[in-house]
């Protein structure tokens, strides 16, 4: 083919995706590092890729210390309770306790955020979030970054890492094509900050046809955090922790606003609260430590999101669906009506489009609400991602191994859904991440730790002839048909996308299942899995954009096999309402309250699973006074 | 929401083809005008819309749970920093909206930081970010650690 070979060398700081993660680590990197070479690939154009492609209407990560609102500990615990104790402490407090400089900055930058005018405080929409006008917040930090990048490579779609050949175990870059001219591009470069996404469409999605863009995660994060760092052997973290979200139906329209700002609230077909009573049962699978409606009433301690879902659920399956958002009383204000409305329009255009086409007005009408089909990733309300290290300040030895955000690969790191452990750092806390990052990226090199990287043709070429080998498929099977797109020499991306929705959905625990796996079934799901990546090797692709979909199916599969590796080795229902393992349908603290981390072997393909101790923050003095947070210990 | 393309306002410019995040707006050699190569694959985000000098582009409810008839409408001013909506309901109510997209000139407010002031060694050697300690809580206060939130992480089962 020929599609030339173009090789960007001397790179320091190569920043894969710019998302929020991206953009802050390409912004920040340039402080630490004023003569160091700082390059972007990112698949789209950084002016709307990634996941805030299309705007925010709040920011969900906002500590407010400045007027005493929160310090950054209450945050982890925050968090720590909402994913049922398993999160990483450690990298929660150093992303908490710098995220409020990053806002700030972003307000400088001209994004706006609403006031209260009574305060003249930041508008809070619940305890964590505030309230913005962020139709152009991408565009806005994508300004940062084309300020601080050296070069900015657009289009790139990057489907594999570097790796050094002096020393083992050492990044050396990325490679990649260009989705427009097709040439292949090599950069070599002594550190990757990886920013690119987490999973939509791995499990099967609730809609059909034409309307199975209407993910709730963007349809573009392929997965591309995993499946490049999972192949490059990073050990990865929480995996099996999906997430499904209870949104407005078919579009998938955002509820924090509705729920926190607009007090709206759920009731069953009947009318009635249907939560409470699925409480009793539901605190026997999980415990009073983690599920107790009297104490989350008194100290408003929030009930986890998981056990929210079960609810809705089980009321479902019982026969009482659907479940309604009541938003009638609400949307007689005026204001609180352009809030629910402006609330869509800065993030989930389509959930207006649904509602104007159908003409639901919820000031007319409660819409209804769904469970969606489960999603990876890192930086919403769960922690899949890599197993990285803390900062040197905060972090015990279990969790530290000499940069921040570095993963166990060296001179790997990460941010935003590319990072285990970290949930609720929304788009706030991941542009804070790359941040992090790109300074221990800068102290990484500056150590001397990026020496003497050796990258032979050999690994350049061998990974060119990989990247294209879809469409010299494609070109040497098509004939073999009259025409159409059924070929018994191959399968075309969409086909392998379908493949592997169904199967995640049957096996893994998708909607059609009620959430539900079990052993039996999760190595069926493995061996299915094992099939399809032989299948890979003959995937065909008829064009360019082809590829790039040939190259996302890849992404994703490798996700959906470490996703589950990590669901059968943890053998507990940690998440009832994100899925169940119906072999062992109890949260066990005795065995499971640890981190699963997994390491796929690039040579044989086998994984190596682990528990890693969960450390918490607790009191200096053993005890604390506090109802809900740390320092109690489990009664033996 | 899939995006669709009026014939008679697209002019070719290839605007909605450089943005899409999700490379599904590719001109079509015959017409020698954008389309939506992949509906499937489109996530209504409204790149596309926004960026189309012509407003050529619109959407139409995806097919499997949107009736026809319905219209949004968007017009995104980057000069006056605003962006206007107005969304057209099956049964012909409308609702407009307005929203600031910008405090700032595009560009002008962020800094090059290839030009300020080099870190000390004092700083790189602490936990401090660019703008550390003064951006965290904007008075003198410093970064948070352990120690003055008098916790510690230690192994073991905790809630």
């Amino acid at each position: 083919m020929a599609y030339k070979t173009i090789i960007e060398d001397g790179i320091d700081i190569l920043v894969v995706g710019a998302g929020l993660g991206g953009t802050g680590a390409a912004w920040e990197a340039r402080f630490w590092g004023q003569d160091k070479t700082i390059v972007i690939a990112e698949k789209a154009n950084i002016d709307r890729s990634g996941a805030v492609a299309q705007g925010l209407y709040a920011i969900n990560c906002y500590m407010g210390t400045r007027w005493g609102e929160n310090n950054p500990e209450d945050h982890v615990r925050y968090a720590r309770i909402d994913l049922m104790g398993l999160v990483r402490e450690d990298l929660l407090f150093d992303m908490a306790r710098h995220v409020d400089s990053t806002v700030h900055q972003f307000e400088e930058w001209g994004l706006p955020i609403m006031k209260n005018p009574k305060t003249g405080r930041y508008l809070r929409e619940g305890r964590w979030q505030i309230m913005i006008h962020g139709e152009s917040y991408k565009p806005i930090v994508a300004e940062a970054a084309k300020k601080s990048a050296d070069k900015v490579f657009n289009r790139i779609c990057v489907t594999h890492l570097l790796m050094d050949e002096s020393k083992p175990n050492r990044v050396a870059g990325a490679v990649g094509f260009n989705v427009r001219t097709g040439n292949y591009h090599v950069f070599k470069s002594k550190t990757v900050i990886c920013g690119a996404g987490g999973a939509s469409n791995i499990f099967k999605p609730r809609s059909t046809g034409e309307g199975a863009g209407r993910t709730w995660y963007a349809p573009w994060s392929s997965a591309s955090a995993y499946g490049l760092m999972i192949n490059a052997g990073a050990k990865m973290t929480q995996m099996e922790n999906r997430i499904v979200l209870a949104r407005f139906k078919d579009g998938y329209g955002p509820v924090g606003a509705y729920f926190l700002h607009l007090k709206t609230y759920t009731q069953n077909a009947l009318g009635e609260e249907y939560e409470s009573k699925w409480f009793p049962a539901l605190q026997k699978m999980v415990g009073k430590e983690y599920l107790d409606p009297e104490a989350s009433h008194l100290t408003h301690r929030p009930i986890p999101t998981c056990l929210r879902n079960h609810c809705i659920i089980s009321e479902v399956a019982a026969g009482r669906g659907p479940i309604h958002m009541v938003t009638m009383q609400a949307f007689q204000d005026p204001h609180l009506e352009e809030v629910g409305w402006e609330n869509f329009l800065g993030m989930t255009v389509g959930q207006a489009v649904l509602w104007a086409a159908t003409d639901v007005d919820p000031k007319n009408e409660n819409p209804e609400l769904t469970t969606s089909e489960p999603y990876v990733m890192g930086s919403h309300a769960t922690c899949s991602g890599a197993w990285c290290s803390g900062p040197e300040d905060v972090s015990p030895p279990d969790y530290f191994w000499g940069y921040n955000r570095m993963t166990t690969v060296e001179g790997l790191f990460g941010a935003g859904d590319a990072v285990g452990g970290t949930p609720h750092a929304f788009s706030s806390g991941s542009f804070t991440e790359g941040r992090l990052a790109a300074k221990a990226a800068c102290k990484y090199i500056d150590d001397g730790k990026a020496e003497g990287l050796v990258v032979s043709d050999a690994q350049i070429e061998r990974r060119r002839n990989e990247i294209y080998k879809p469409l010299e498929h494609y070109r040497i099977y098509r004939n073999a048909v009259v025409a159409g797109t059924v070929n018994p020499h191959y399968i075309n991306p969409q086909q392998g996308l379908d493949r592997l929705q169904k199967l995640m959905d049957e096996y893994c625990g998708g909607y059609t299942v009620g959430y539900m796996t079990n052993e039996k079934l999760l190595n069926i799901c493995l061996k299915k899995l094992k099939l399809m990546e032989e299948d890979l090797e003959s995937v065909a692709a008829k064009d360019l954009h082809e590829l790039l979909r040939a190259w996302e199916l890849t992404h994703r599969h490798r996700a959906a096999e470490c996703v589950t590796q990590h669901t059968l080795f943890r053998k507990e229902t940690r998440w009832p309402g994100y899925y169940y393992r119906g072999d062992a349908m109890k949260v066990d603290d005795e065995n499971w309250h640890v981190l699963t981390v997994s390491r796929r072997d690039p040579e044989t393909g086998e994984y190596t699973m682990e528990r890693a101790p969960c450390y918490h923050l607790v009191a200096e003095e053993e005890q604390t006074t506090s109802s809900h947070a740390s320092g109690q210990k489990l009664p033996a | 929401m899939p995006t669709f393309v009026y014939m008679t306002r697209c002019d070719g410019c290839g605007h909605c083809v450089d943005i899409c995040p999700s490379d599904i707006m590719h001109i079509d050699p015959t017409y020698r005008r954008a389309y939506n190569i992949e509906p499937n694959m489109c996530w209504e985000c409204y790149s596309c819309v926004k960026a189309c000098p012509q407003h050529a582009i619109d959407v139409r409810g995806y097919a499997d749970f949107a009736p026809l008839g319905h219209s949004v409408r968007v017009d995104r001013d980057e000069r006056k920093g605003t962006i206007a909506w107005r969304i057209r309901f099956r049964d012909g109510t409308e609702k407009n909206f307005l929203s600031p997209i910008t405090t700032k000139p595009w560009g002008t407010a962020i800094p090059k930081l290839a030009d300020v002031p080099a870190p000390s060694k004092e700083m790189r050697d602490s936990q401090l970010l660019y703008n550390e300690p003064k951006y965290i809580r904007l008075d003198e206060g410093g970064l948070r650690t352990l120690e003055d939130a008098g916790l510690k992480l230690q192994k073991g089962v905790y809630y």
